[in-house]
């Protein structure tokens, strides 16, 4: 299997799907504690809750966060892009701790190891399951008119 | 709609377990088909440098797959909404998190015949563990 070294432009990409994807969640979880408890019966309210502040800005770093997920799934596995996704709970998990202050705890700090390990195992094999493919089969016209 | 903060009754186990489920069932199927859509389009990047911007978002607009992809994300983003209303986020995010982690690299191997080798399952078995670790 060949080996499929990414680019400095694709590193970056990765790094968006990381770090959008937790701090949206976590604007989610701030917006939807503050709503009252919503039931299946009331579908409407969970609609209305799509345009309170926090989740509004949640799902603005979501939209980011899929972008750059679509693009790397474009040139990447789903099994490779994924870790990429949990490593973004590392940063903010770094974050916490260097910039405000936040103790982290034994079990935290294993966590963080076992991200970083499972990431680091992920990275250093190829990005891409390499599929025999003609050659003029490989991106179809219609695409790049 | 009330934007006070509500001590809701938590669910009990079987209403848990359904939630997450749900979450993880949907989540699996939408990344499977956008997955499955994106290697259609192929490499945005080269469709990018040859039709510019327009043109690659007019790839993946055109791709049904892409769509029907879409559609089980935005369940399983709803089902999370839904979950929090009712459950912590310490039980909710580790849990589907986690689990969406093995069940992502069983369905890849299964239906997009991803090359899943053994560092892959080490990989997404230590970022399951990590992430269940760091969210407690």
């Amino acid at each position: 299997m060949a080996h499929h070294s990414l680019t400095a432009r694709q590193y970056l990409i990765l790094a968006l799907v990381a770090l959008c994807a937790p701090l949206g969640d976590t604007c989610l979880s701030r917006g939807m504690t503050h709503v009252a408890p919503i039931s299946l019966a009331q579908p409407a309210s969970l609609v209305a809750a799509v345009f309170t502040p926090w989740i509004a800005l949640g799902i603005a770093l979501l939209i980011g966060f899929f972008a750059s997920y679509l693009t790397a799934l474009s040139w990447a596995d789903l099994t490779f892009v994924l870790p990429a996704t949990a490593f973004g709970n590392v940063i903010v998990a770094l974050l916490s701790r260097f910039w405000l202050h936040e103790t982290i705890s034994l079990q935290r700090w294993l966590g963080i190891a076992l991200i970083t390990i499972g990431v680091g195992f992920v990275a250093n094999g190829p990005s891409l399951t390499e599929r025999p493919q003609p050659a003029d089969e490989a991106i179809p016209k219609e695409q790049l008119r | 709609m009330t934007l006070l903060p509500v001590n809701a009754p938590h669910p009990g186990f079987w209403t848990a377990t359904g939630m997450i489920a749900a979450i993880i069932l949907s989540s699996t199927t939408g990344e499977v088909l956008t997955a499955a859509a994106m290697k259609s389009i192929g490499d945005l990047d080269i469709i990018r440098a040859h039709s510019g911007l327009k043109g690659a978002i007019r790839a993946v607009l055109t791709c049904p797959l892409f769509f029907a992809g879409v559609f089980f994300l935005a369940t399983a983003f709803f089902a999370l909404l839904f979950a929090l209303n009712h459950m912590d986020l310490s039980l909710v995010a580790p849990a589907s998190a986690s689990l969406t982690l093995v069940t992502n690299a069983i369905a890849a191997k299964l239906f997009l015949h991803e090359n899943v080798d053994r560092r892959r399952w080490t990989a997404a078995l230590f970022v399951c563990l990590g992430v269940y670790f760091l969210a407690h």
